[in-house]
C-alpha cells in the first residue's frame, strides 16, 4: 500500500478524543501518524489529499446492508453495493443473510467474504440466526464466527419462537457477538404494507401496528433478563431499525436496567413519515414502515439521548420492475448507502443541533463497537486506514440516476442533503473520490 | 395522437374524489344531465370510434355493465379484459397489461383492481386517462358521484340546485357497516362533506377503526346505529347508506353475525322508529337479511335501483371527460 497524506482538515475522531486541525499519514493500510498541522509537512507520501475546509473522520460503518449476492444480482452485487457504500463514505459494511440461498453455513459465508466477490470496502457478514432463516434451529455460531461472522440475524424475518430466540441469545453470548433482531410479530402483520393509522385508512391499506414491533422487543428483553438470571450469561441483543416510540422507550428502560441492548435507527425513520407514501409511492415502502411524526421525533430523541447506538441504512436495493407494481405487491426496502450521511447531517446536525462529532460517532465508532470491529471506527495510530473526507457545509441534492448501486429505489431522489463525501479511503486505498 | 408522458397522470383520469374540485363535480353532473337528455343517435356520435378498455381484476356486475353500456351508448368501442381470461393469469404485470392495451389503441382504461392504489400505477405507466372503477379498500369515485346524483334527485327540495359547497347543507348521511373494507365509504366520506353534508360513520370497532375520522372535516363516528339514525332523522334531511360485510376482505376477522344484525341491520322497525323519512341507499351487492332487510330494500324509502340507473349517466359523463369530448375538450390539454 502506498502512503497517503491528508493535510489541512478538521480531524474528528470521537473514539480517539480528537476534534481539531490535524494532519494524517496513512501507511501500509494503517494510520501511521496523527499530528498537529506542520509536523508532517516533510513526510513523503505518494499521494496527498488537501482536506482544507473538510472533515476527516473514521470511515463510516454500516451494520445493516443487503448486497443481494448470491442469488439476486439483478438487484445488486457485492461489487456494486460496496461501490455505493464507498460513495456514501462507508468503509465497512455488514451484509445481511437473506440472500438466495440464505447465508447459513461456513461455506456460504466464506464464498460471500471471498476477495473474488470484488468488494471495494471491507465486507463483514451476519449469517442467519437459524437455518434457512426459518426460525426453527440455530446455525453453528462457533464455526461461523471462526469463518468471520460478526453477529447473527434472520433479518427480514424475526426469530419468533421464544425457545429459539433464547437459544440464539445463549449461543451468541458464549462467543460475545450480538443477535440482531428484526422486531416484527409477523402474526400481527399479515397483509400489511404500511404503518397503521389515518394515512393507511385513507389509502385503504392494511397497517402494521406499533405493537407488532414493540411486542417482539418486549419479549426479547424479557429473554435477556431470564438468561442473565438463570444462565449467568450476558447476551447482547441488537434491535434493528427501530421505528416506533414504544419500542424506543422499552429499549431505553432496558438499558437503564443494565441489560446489554443496543439498537439502530435508519435515516428514513428519522427523516420521513408515512405521509411520504403519497399516491402509493413504492419507493417509500419498507419494513418496518415509515411511521407517524411522533414516532419520527422519538427516533431523533433516542439518537440525541444516547438510547440509539448507531445509524444503519438497511440498504435494500430492488429492481425497477419490482417496485413498478401495485403497492401491496411491491417488495419492501429502499437503498440508503449514498444518502445516509447527507440526511444525518441535515436532519440531526442542522435540524436538531446534534454536534457533528456525535453524528460521526453514531456512524463509525459505535456501529464498529456493536460488532467488535477491532481497529475500525477510529483514527488512532495503528488502527486501519479507513477514512472519510467530507465537506460538512456542502448542500446538494441526491440524484438516484447517478447512484453507484444497481438499483434506484429511493424516496430521496432529488432530496436535499448536507455534507458531501470528497474521498473515501479503505485500508489506505482511495475507494471513492467525489466530483 | 397525443404524445403520452409516462410517469404523469393524464388529465381526465379519475383516481380519487379528492382530486376533484367542487366545480369539476358540478361540471360532471351537468354533463350527466346533458347526456341523459340527448337523443340516442346524437349521443352515439360523441365517442364514435373511440376505444375504451375495461380492465377488471375483480368480479363486478353493476360497475362493469354500466361502464360498458355507457361507453357503447356514446358510440365507443369497448374491450373487456378480465384477470381470469387473459395473460394476467400467466403472470403478466399490470404495467405490461396496460402497455399492451395502449399499443392496441386503447385511449382510456377503466380499471377495477383488488389492490388499493393500482389505478395510480396504471395511469403513471401508460400515460392514458384511467378511471378508477374500484381499487381494493381505497376508492370508488364513480360510485360516490352516482350516489351524490341520486341524493340530488331523490331528496326533497334539491331539484335543479346548483352543485356547490353548500348544496348538501342540512343533509346527514349515515354510512353503516363494514367501513374498514369499503371503498364506497371512503369515496363518499371524502366527497359529500365538501358539498356541505355531514357524514356519520357507523359500525363496530372491528369494521370501523377510529382512524376513519381522519378522512376529513365533516366526518364523524357514531357506533350506536339507533342514535345515529335518530340524530340524522331529527336534524333535517337524512340518508342512510348500508354496506355489505366484505367476507372476501375480512382476513381472519371473526364477527358474531347475530349480534351484528341486531345492532346494525336496517329493518323496517328501526327505520320507521328512528328516521322514517330517510332515503335508503346501498351500493350493492347487498345481502338481504344481513345488513338490510328485504322489505326496506324494496320499500318506498329505497333509492337502490335509482343508484344503479344514475351509474349509467355519471359514467357516460366520466368517459366523455376522460376522452376530452362532449364539452370536456378543455379538460385534456
Amino acid at each position: 500500500m502506498s502512503d497517503l497524506l491528508i493535510l489541512n482538515g478538521r480531524l474528528v475522531d470521537p473514539a480517539g478524543g480528537v476534534d481539531g486541525e490535524r494532519d494524517l499519514l496513512l501507511r501500509h493500510g494503517r494510520v501511521a501518524a496523527v499530528e498537529m498541522p506542520g509536523v508532517l509537512r516533510a513526510a513523503k507520501a505518494k499521494e496527498t489529499i488537501d482536506a482544507k475546509g473538510m472533515i476527516v473522520a473514521p470511515g463510516l460503518v454500516d451494520v445493516h446492508v443487503h448486497l443481494r449476492e448470491p442469488g439476486q444480482t439483478y438487484k445488486e452485487s457485492i461489487r456494486t453495493g460496496t461501490a455505493a457504500a464507498a460513495a456514501g463514505g462507508f468503509t465497512s459494511v455488514v451484509a445481511m443473510p437473506n440472500t438466495v440461498p440464505v447465508n447459513d453455513s461456513v461455506e456460504k459465508l466464506e464464498w460471500m467474504l471471498d476477495a473474488a466477490r470484488g468488494a471495494c470496502v471491507k465486507l463483514f457478514a451476519m449469517p442467519a440466526a437459524t437455518f434457512g432463516s426459518n426460525g426453527e434451529e440455530i446455525t453453528d455460531y462457533h464455526e461461523l464466527q471462526r469463518a468471520g461472522a460478526v453477529g447473527f440475524t434472520d433479518d427480514g424475518k424475526p426469530v419468533l419462537l421464544d425457545r429459539v430466540m433464547r437459544a440464539a441469545l445463549v449461543a451468541a453470548a458464549g462467543i460475545e457477538v450480538p443477535v440482531s433482531q428484526h422486531a416484527e410479530d409477523t402474526r400481527l402483520t399479515g397483509g400489511c404494507s404500511m404503518n397503521a393509522g389515518p394515512v393507511a385508512f385513507r389509502l385503504g391499506l392494511r397497517g402494521m401496528t406499533v405493537e407488532a414491533e414493540s411486542k417482539i422487543v418486549e419479549r426479547d428483553i424479557r429473554l435477556l433478563k431470564d438468561i442473565e438470571r438463570q444462565d449467568g450469561l450476558r447476551p447482547h441483543l441488537h434491535v434493528q431499525h427501530v421505528s416506533t416510540a414504544k419500542a424506543m422507550s422499552l429499549i431505553r428502560a432496558a438499558k437503564a436496567e443494565g441489560l446489554h441492548v443496543t439498537c439502530e435507527v435508519a435515516p428514513h425513520h428519522f427523516t420521513l413519515t408515512d405521509e411520504a407514501i403519497g399516491d402509493y409511492d413504492t419507493n417509500a415502502k419498507m419494513n418496518p414502515p415509515l411511521r407517524n411524526d411522533a414516532d419520527r421525533l422519538a427516533m431523533i430523541a433516542g439518537l440525541m439521548d444516547g438510547t440509539v447506538a448507531c445509524i444503519a441504512t438497511d440498504h435494500a436495493p430492488h429492481a425497477l420492475f419490482e417496485k413498478e407494481q401495485e403497492f401491496e405487491r411491491a417488495p419492501n426496502g429502499i437503498t440508503g448507502l449514498e444518502t445516509a450521511l447527507g440526511l444525518a447531517l441535515r436532519v440531526l446536525h442542522k435540524g436538531n443541533g446534534m454536534p457533528i462529532s456525535r453524528v460521526i460517532e453514531l456512524m463509525s465508532a459505535q456501529p464498529a463497537g456493536i460488532v467488535s470491529l477491532e481497529g475500525r471506527g477510529t483514527l488512532k495510530v495503528d488502527s486501519f486506514a479507513d477514512v472519510v473526507v467530507f465537506d460538512p457545509a456542502a448542500e446538494w441534492s441526491f440524484e438516484a440516476a447517478k447512484s453507484l448501486s444497481k438499483s434506484r429505489n429511493t424516496p430521496f431522489d432529488g432530496a436535499p442533503m448536507l455534507g458531501r463525501v470528497a474521498a473515501t479511503i479503505c485500508e489506505g486505498r482511495v475507494v471513492f473520490r467525489g466530483a | 395522437m397525443t404524445i403520452l408522458e409516462t410517469g404523469t397522470i393524464a388529465a381526465g383520469s379519475l383516481l380519487t374524489v379528492a382530486s376533484l374540485t367542487v366545480e369539476e363535480v358540478a361540471a360532471i353532473l351537468a354533463a350527466t344531465d346533458r347526456l341523459e337528455r340527448m337523443a340516442a343517435a346524437e349521443r352515439a356520435r360523441i365517442l364514435e370510434g373511440r376505444r375504451i378498455a375495461l380492465l377488471f381484476y375483480e368480479s363486478s356486475t353493476r360497475t362493469r355493465t354500466s361502464f360498458e353500456l355507457a361507453a357503447k351508448s356514446l358510440g365507443a368501442m369497448t374491450t373487456l379484459v378480465s384477470d381470469k381470461s387473459s395473460s394476467i393469469e400467466k403472470g403478466e404485470s399490470l404495467k405490461d397489461t396496460g402497455l399492451t392495451l395502449r399499443a392496441l389503441g386503447a385511449e382510456c382504461i377503466v380499471l377495477r383492481h383488488a389492490n388499493s392504489g393500482a389505478p395510480y400505477l396504471l395511469a403513471k405507466m401508460t400515460g392514458l386517462p384511467v378511471l378508477n372503477a374500484g381499487d381494493g379498500m381505497h376508492e370508488h369515485p364513480s360510485q360516490a358521484l352516482l350516489d351524490l346524483r341520486t341524493m340530488l334527485v331523490r331528496l326533497p327540495g334539491m331539484g335543479g340546485r346548483l352543485v356547490n359547497a353548500k348544496t348538501l347543507e342540512g343533509v346527514t348521511v349515515v354510512i353503516t357497516g363494514d367501513i374498514l373494507h369499503s371503498r364506497v365509504a371512503r369515496s363518499n366520506a371524502m366527497l359529500l362533506p365538501r358539498l356541505g353534508a355531514r357524514v356519520v360513520l357507523c359500525g363496530p370497532k372491528e369494521l370501523l377503526p377510529e382512524d376513519a375520522s381522519g378522512l376529513g372535516a365533516g366526518v364523524e363516528i357514531e357506533r350506536d346505529f339507533d342514535k345515529a339514525l335518530k340524530q340524522a332523522g331529527s336534524r333535517g334531511k337524512a340518508v342512510v347508506m348500508m354496506l355489505r360485510i366484505q367476507r372476501e376482505r375480512l382476513a381472519g376477522l371473526e364477527l358474531d353475525l347475530g349480534e351484528y344484525i341486531s345492532r346494525y341491520q336496517l329493518d323496517e322497525e328501526r327505520l320507521m322508529a328512528r328516521a322514517p323519512e330517510a332515503l335508503v341507499m346501498h351500493p350493492g351487492p347487498m345481502i338481504r337479511g344481513l345488513e338490510i332487510a328485504g322489505e326496506v330494500a324494496d320499500g318506498p324509502n329505497s333509492a337502490i335501483e335509482d343508484q344503479v340507473r344514475h351509474g349509467l349517466g355519471v359514467r357516460m359523463a366520466l368517459l366523455v371527460r376522460a376522452l376530452g369530448a362532449g364539452g370536456f375538450e378543455s379538460v385534456t390539454v
